[in-house]
């Protein structure tokens, strides 16, 4: 097909040349940067959490009453829940992986540094791990004999003495922040500080333990779980997936029986969990996807428009042409390399824009790059959806009669 | 003559209906978009205190004494920092607040027990914010001395508990003890909750939580932190608190203070009393940055806080965004529509009409489509503001138009068909009036 005729015509329709092609290239980089955006959204949701979560519940019951009956009180409500059958562990918690409200501390690998090297976050709780049914590469998880009560810890770090029996010793924590404290090193046996206070020595490693709250991803996994006993009404129970209801309703009229007045706070399975957690970033990606596909359907009906206004304006000069011996094929494939061409200078200049936007976001919302995939399929996309749409024009354009060269020249 | 372009415009508009149809459409879908986007900015960013807000302002000492180069202070005070400031009155009134969940029971109801949230705060909490009542008022503050055991709840629990009635002197059991309520809200609803936000700026923009509801029940903040011992929470502490939740003893920062300040004089006293605190402090060696003294008012703790979640943001822009291709759309779509009447336009030059008048019949037509697409745009921005209501956001049942946004949406409309119009009515009156005689 020779273009040269077709730049020629265009070069006389600047102006509408120019709006189709301004309105493919922002309607590229829009799409290109907000697919992007849906596609970040989506591995967020998907973020793994290192836990058994199809088989666990979570019970949170309000923190009241007089502290010292607390003790006593979770070894009843624990012991109740262990008897239901089906539940294969239960741990007494302070919080829980997606569960929004966190505890977190600065870690220092030598206690004279200035400032922490990370924040991680603090799981207490007997057997929290093995509950949860976190994944252990290296090392161990901590034993009976290291745990200690969270008030005995408290009284005795307040009173700064680091070597004391009540105050916990080792830890548990992820590959992720295993790399990140000592890079390419084996972390097994060596110590990080919590504060400049806390030494604890690092006795295994699990694969991954998401955190509580998550205020930057590349930190979401650093987690530790540290030999310290709670008593604050929080439970995780894991059963078989499918007796998770049965479970959850039966250990909510147990702890009813114990005590009648306590408020539940939570009763959800972790799927629920996972959901809440995850809700407003699924309903950014609802909306961002709306939003790509209004863009291009916004775009297709105004190439559909230019292109049927165009087809109305040259019906003579069409109708010259074939009754100069065009075929309608000729005439179908003018209209369709004009769009191409109108397409690819779009396209291209979208490329541009969207290099720009998401330098922008970059900066301003800690995105990362544009991964170069990007640029082709998006070309891709909008060659077709344009080709797509002025197919009816261009097939009215070739049903143009030669007889209409004729009339009125 | 208006009504003679208006007449011809919608001939015009009327002879071609999918074209018209799908201009009209472009600037709706455009229209609705950047409203509702817009309409949830502009509450987002409002002030919730018009008129007032810039004379209340939010102390802040850097109580934490562990060394380091900190350019910010701490964004909450300790306990005697707090009451240091609190007690010199040197504003013209002061506050602190506190917010914690308390366990609430009302005797005469069969309901069962609550977790509401709690603000422990003193008497003139309510006159410096404000705070509108349904019933009774704000406790004194003598009260406030005598760590009365009184209550002032919020519009939704009184619904809640006593059916909207009037609750004034009815007993409630916060925990273990027994309060008066001597006051009951009415609808209160600041956006966002401003006299609680703190720590913005380490919340990457996830700020959507600083816009919930107010707390159900308001304490003097003597009485609240007796009834609720052991359950407040810190927003940060520097060393471990000797007994978690009572934080008055503890090396935490835990509490707001608001000041009152009615004039700059005053504003310029109280920044120099901070700064003169903070020096004597540092003597004393409680302080170890005595230059981080803030005095932001409002606003400005609000901007600092970055309270505006950067969803919304990026919503904001994607939507003006996507309102530039429907403008570029419509452009080209009335291009295509005047020029191809080219010939009515030559007869009509050839019959007399100046190239203002063709200019200005043209922008007629295309304020119509505006208009058209501001409604169209109208029902989809009330359908775009329905579904953030149905998000799962602290700042959801915000979401509603108000006047101003309405007529903000014709106008946006309008100027947008206009400025679309523009260019191809500027094209349109440039017709050449012989060249189009021929052909016809």
């Amino acid at each position: 097909m020779d273009i040269l005729p077709i730049l020629s015509t265009l070069r006389r329709h600047k102006i509408t040349a120019l709006l189709v092609i301004l309105e493919i290239a922002l309607t590229c980089a829009i799409v290109c940067n907000a697919v992007f955006l849906i596609s970040q959204r989506i591995d967020r949701i998907h973020m793994p959490s290192g836990i058994a979560e199809h088989e666990l519940l979570h019970i949170e019951l309000a923190n009241i009453g007089a502290k010292a009956d607390e003790k006593a009180r979770t070894a009843a409500d624990m012991a109740a829940i262990r008897q239901i059958p089906g539940v294969t562990a239960v741990a007494a918690v302070e919080q829980v992986p997606f569960g929004n409200s966190s505890n977190n501390s600065g870690i220092k690998i030598d206690p004279k540094q200035n400032k922490s090297t990370l924040n991680a976050t603090n799981y207490f709780g007997e057997n929290v791990a093995e509950t949860l049914g976190v994944q252990l590469v290296a090392g161990r998880f901590l034993q009976s004999d290291e745990y200690v009560d969270l008030e005995d810890a408290i009284k005795a770090f307040a009173a700064g003495e680091s070597n004391s029996k009540a105050l916990p010793h080792s830890v548990v924590i992820t590959q992720a922040m295993a790399e990140r404290l000592w890079p390419g090193q084996q972390a097994l046996g060596k110590q990080l500080y919590m504060g400049s206070e806390l030494p604890l020595t690092v006795v295994g490693l699990m694969k991954t333990l998401v955190r509580p709250s998550i205020w930057d991803d590349s930190a979401a996994q650093y987690s530790m779980v540290i030999p310290i006993r709670v008593n604050s009404g929080q439970y995780v129970i894991r059963t078989a997936p499918q007796d998770r209801d049965r479970v959850l309703k039966t250990a909510l009229e147990k702890l009813k029986l114990i005590n009648p007045n306590r408020v539940v706070l939570k009763k959800r399975t972790w799927d629920e969990v996972r959901e809440k957690f995850f809700q407003n970033d699924r309903a950014m990606t609802g909306l961002l996807v709306g939003v790509c596909i209004a863009l291009l359907v916004v775009t297709a009906l105004g190439i559909v428009g230019l292109g049927s206004f165009w087809v109305a304006q040259r019906r003579r000069q069409i109708g010259v042409r074939r009754a100069l011996g065009a075929t309608r094929r000729h005439i179908l494939h003018y209209f369709q390399t004009e769009n191409f061409l109108l397409a690819t200078i779009g396209i291209a200049i979208g490329m541009v824009l969207a290099y720009g936007i998401n330098l922008f976001l970059m900066t301003h919302y800690e995105l990362p790059r544009l991964p170069a995939i990007y640029f082709p399929v998006g070309a891709v996309l909008l060659w077709l959806i344009g080709q797509a749409a002025v197919l009816g024009p261009a097939m009215r354009a070739a049903a143009v009669p030669p007889v209409v060269a004729t009339r009125s020249v | 003559m208006f009504g003679y372009y208006l007449d011809l415009a919608l001939r015009s508009l009327k002879r071609n209906k999918v074209l018209t149809a799908l201009m009209v459409l472009a600037i709706a879908v455009g229209i609705g978009a950047s409203m509702t986007t817009l309409t949830v900015m502009h509450l987002l960013s409002g002030d919730p205190l018009p008129g007032r807000s810039g004379s209340l302002f939010y102390p802040q000492v850097d109580s934490n004494p562990t060394p380091g180069n900190y350019k910010e202070p701490l964004d909450k005070l300790d306990y005697p920092t707090a009451m240091d400031i609190l007690n010199a009155h040197l504003a013209d009134r002061q506050t602190v607040v506190v917010d914690s969940p308390v366990k609430l029971r009302a005797p005469d109801t069969q309901l069962p027990p609550l977790i509401p949230s709690m603000l422990s705060t003193t008497s003139d909490f309510f006159a410096m914010f404000d705070v509108p009542f349904r019933y009774g008022g704000a406790w004194h503050a003598e009260d406030d001395d005598k760590h009365a055991r009184v209550a002032v709840i919020s519009s939704d629990l009184n619904a809640k508990l006593f059916n909207g009635a009037n609750s004034v002197g009815r007993t409630l059991r916060l925990r273990d003890t027994d309060v008066r309520i001597v006051g009951v809200l009415a609808p209160w609803r600041p956006a966002p909750q401003f006299y609680t936000v703190a720590g913005g700026r380490f919340a990457a923009g996830k700020t959507a939580d600083f816009y919930s509801k107010t707390q159900d029940v308001f304490t003097p903040f003597t009485s609240g932190l007796e009834i609720n011992d052991g359950n407040f929470y810190q927003y940060t502490c520097w060393h471990p608190a000797p007994t978690p939740g009572h934080l008055q003893n503890a090396p935490c920062a835990w509490l707001g203070v608001w000041v009152q300040l009615n004039n700059p004089t005053k504003v310029a006293a109280f920044k120099r009393f901070l700064d003169g605190y903070a020096a004597q402090q540092h003597a004393l060696g409680r302080v170890v940055r005595p230059q981080n003294t803030r005095l932001r008012s409002l606003m400005e703790w609000l901007d600092f806080n970055g309270v505006v979640p950067s969803d919304v943001r990026l919503q904001t822009w994607l939507a003006f965004a996507f309102l530039a291709i429907c403008l570029f759309n419509t452009i080209g779509l009335l291009l295509a529509k005047f020029l191809r009447r080219s010939g009515e336009i030559g007869v009509r030059r050839a019959l007399g009409a100046s190239r203002g008048a063709i200019f200005a019949q043209c922008l007629v037509e295309a304020g119509i489509v505006g208009l058209l697409g501001g409604l169209g745009g109208l029902l989809l921005t009330l359908a775009g503001l329905w579904v953030v209501r149905s998000q799962p956001v602290a700042f959801a049942d915000l979401a509603h138009l108000d006047g101003s946004m309405f007529l903000l949406t014709f106008a946006l409309a309008i100027a947008t068909s206009l400025v679309a119009g523009l260019l191809p009515a500027a094209r349109a009156s440039r017709v050449a009036p012989g060249l189009q005689l021929k052909t016809l």
